[in-house]
């Protein structure tokens, strides 16, 4: 296992860094690592933000300087008190999957020479890690795509990609919970709401949450966007 | 009556949801916002105006007590000039304008009570990008009608010294730290990056600022599996140009980090536009709290002596 790394990033938050990879075991790591520090409630501690491989930590440098803070999480790791990863969620997401919704599935196929379809039965056949949020709001990084249907990013990337669209880039997939730019190859579309202000916590998945996808048609995709329930 | 180029609510920001994909936001120079808050004795982290370069042109709907305060703007009211950074009373019909900045980028603009929008995530700050907070998440636009919340008036008109405003020139110095990501540049990057200075581009906003200048060199790669942002950071991708993270970016970022400037630097280069100049140097740890601690304390000694008005 690779040592941890504690870096300053300015004077008001640590980044305690796992490795530098998309991989389940460091994720595993941040969230583990996450969980305990909320249980710990240390004091001077602000906020975490859990991403792929490293925790950032906010402090406050008036309550809390870093060798403290390194000092009081380093003890953390080694006790008992390291509770470990807690249970995280599992959800299934609808997806209509190709034509408009999902204008990318025809290039990701010939891509890998392998029909649309194939691509859908692929991207809905596994269950998927929620590595990090982040992006913008709620947006979930997901990973990691059966190698058969991994993608690169568009060349150019789209100025305008509708809310709900679900993307590959790489051996990452992942949802837009609003309409944004960008270049991920978007193969089809939810009707799931991933963020909501009003809510707490506002964002629908968490980092260590599991995602499953399941394809619908496009009538069941309109009235789950109704609101109405599908069998 | 006139929007201003970009003018938004904004308060002391949205801690608290970084890790769920929401930026701080709040007042990019966050000196200034206290400061216009305090001159209407107002909570300090009562939400204001933030004007951007050309200011706006507001007509009182009631009797109100204002301030102004950042970057220096052409203030009027009815046409008459008016100075910033003190108490301004301010007649039902009067026409504020806040005009030309002559320097700096951003002013703010405080009502006694502060301004009325619902609290979104904990806070009035608009963030344009996620469509919330503020007004409907969007700049103001003319015809918008900006709310208050009630204090009674205050009786002093409490003004600061010309020593506590701050002197924006079109040069700006950061002081640093270096890292999280420092050992994916050389000696001659990191060199480069602390000597040289660095021109603010007009790829330029709330998000961030891409700035200009000798390039800096990546070690072997210039890309990193994406981890978490702040304020301060500063990014260099592949093209060896930094980038400047401000208060709205996005949360994660895939570019290696070759250092952030300290929290008591910021609310300064909040005031920086196109075409001026940021230099970066190094300072350690302890020298940074230190000057963060002469900050929170600048505030809190300004806070105590305008009560005393």
């Amino acid at each position: 296992m690779k040592s941890v790394r504690y870096l300053a990033l300015g004077d008001s938050a640590l980044i305690v860094e796992f490795g530098d990879a998309i991989s389940l075991e460091i994720n595993s790591r941040v969230t583990a690592m996450d969980d305990t520090i909320h249980q710990a409630k240390i004091h001077g501690v602000e906020e975490t933000v859990p991403t792929y491989r490293s925790l950032l930590v906010r402090y406050d440098p008036a309550t809390v300087g870093l060798q403290k803070l390194v000092s009081t999480i380093q003890g953390l790791e080694k006790t008992k008190e390291f509770a470990g990863e807690q249970v995280h969620k599992m959800i299934e997401v609808p997806v209509v999957y190709g034509g408009e919704y999902g204008p990318d599935l025809e290039s990701v196929a010939s891509y890998h020479r392998i029909t649309p379809e194939q691509v859908t039965r692929l991207h809905s056949s596994c269950s998927y890690r929620v590595y990090m949020i982040g992006f913008i709001a709620g947006f979930p990084y997901l990973g990691t795509v059966p190698i058969e249907i991994a993608a690169p990013r568009l060349e150019t990337p789209r100025l305008k990609v509708p809310a709900g669209s679900v993307g590959i880039a790489e051996t990452q997939t992942g949802i837009y919970p609003r309409e944004a730019p960008g270049g991920w190859r978007i193969i089809g579309r939810s009707s799931m709401k991933l963020f909501d202000v009003n809510l707490d916590p506002p964002a629908l998945l968490a980092p260590g949450d599991t995602v499953k996808f399941k394809p619908v048609t496009e009538g069941d995709y309109a009235r789950l966007r109704a609101g109405e329930n599908v069998v | 009556m006139r929007s201003g180029l970009f003018t938004t609510v904004q308060d002391r920001g949205r801690y608290g949801c970084l890790r769920y994909g929401v930026p701080i936001s709040g007042a990019m120079d966050e000196y200034s916002f206290t400061v216009a808050n305090l001159l209407v004795d107002n909570n300090p982290d009562a939400a204001c105006l933030e004007t951007t370069l050309i200011g706006p042109q507001l007509q009182a709907l009631n009797d109100l007590q204002a301030a102004v305060t950042g970057g220096e703007c052409e203030l009027l009211i009815n046409g008459s000039v008016t100075p910033m950074w003190q108490t301004l009373e301010i007649s039902k019909d009067d026409i504020v304008t806040l005009g030309k900045m002559r320097s700096g980028c951003r002013s703010y603009l405080a009502i006694r009570g502060g301004i009325d929008v619902p609290l979104v995530l904990g806070s009035r700050s608009t963030y344009l990008r996620g469509g919330f907070g503020g007004m409907n998440g969007q700049p103001l636009s003319v015809d918008d009608v900006i709310e208050r919340f009630h204090l009674p008036r205050i009786d002093t008109r409490l003004s600061v010294s010309s020593s506590q405003v701050p002197k924006i020139t079109s040069t700006f110095e950061a002081h640093c730290l270096v890292g999280p990501q420092a050992d994916m540049f050389d000696a001659t990057g990191i060199d480069t990056f602390f000597s040289c200075p660095y021109v603010v581009t007009s790829e330029s906003d709330r998000m961030g600022y891409r700035l200009r200048g000798s390039l800096i060199a990546h070690k072997d790669k210039a890309d990193i599996v994406s981890d978490a942002l702040l304020p301060g950071t500063v990014q260099v991708p592949k093209n060896g140009q930094p980038i400047l993270i401000m208060r709205d970016a996005q949360t994660t970022g895939g570019y290696p980090k070759i250092a952030t400037v300290i929290t008591s630097d910021i609310s300064m280069l909040g005031q920086a536009k196109p075409n001026n100049r940021i230099s970066f140097s190094e300072i350690t740890l302890e020298d940074a709290y230190k000057r963060l601690n002469e900050y929170r304390e600048r505030l809190r000694r300004l806070a105590s002596e305008l009560k005393k008005q």
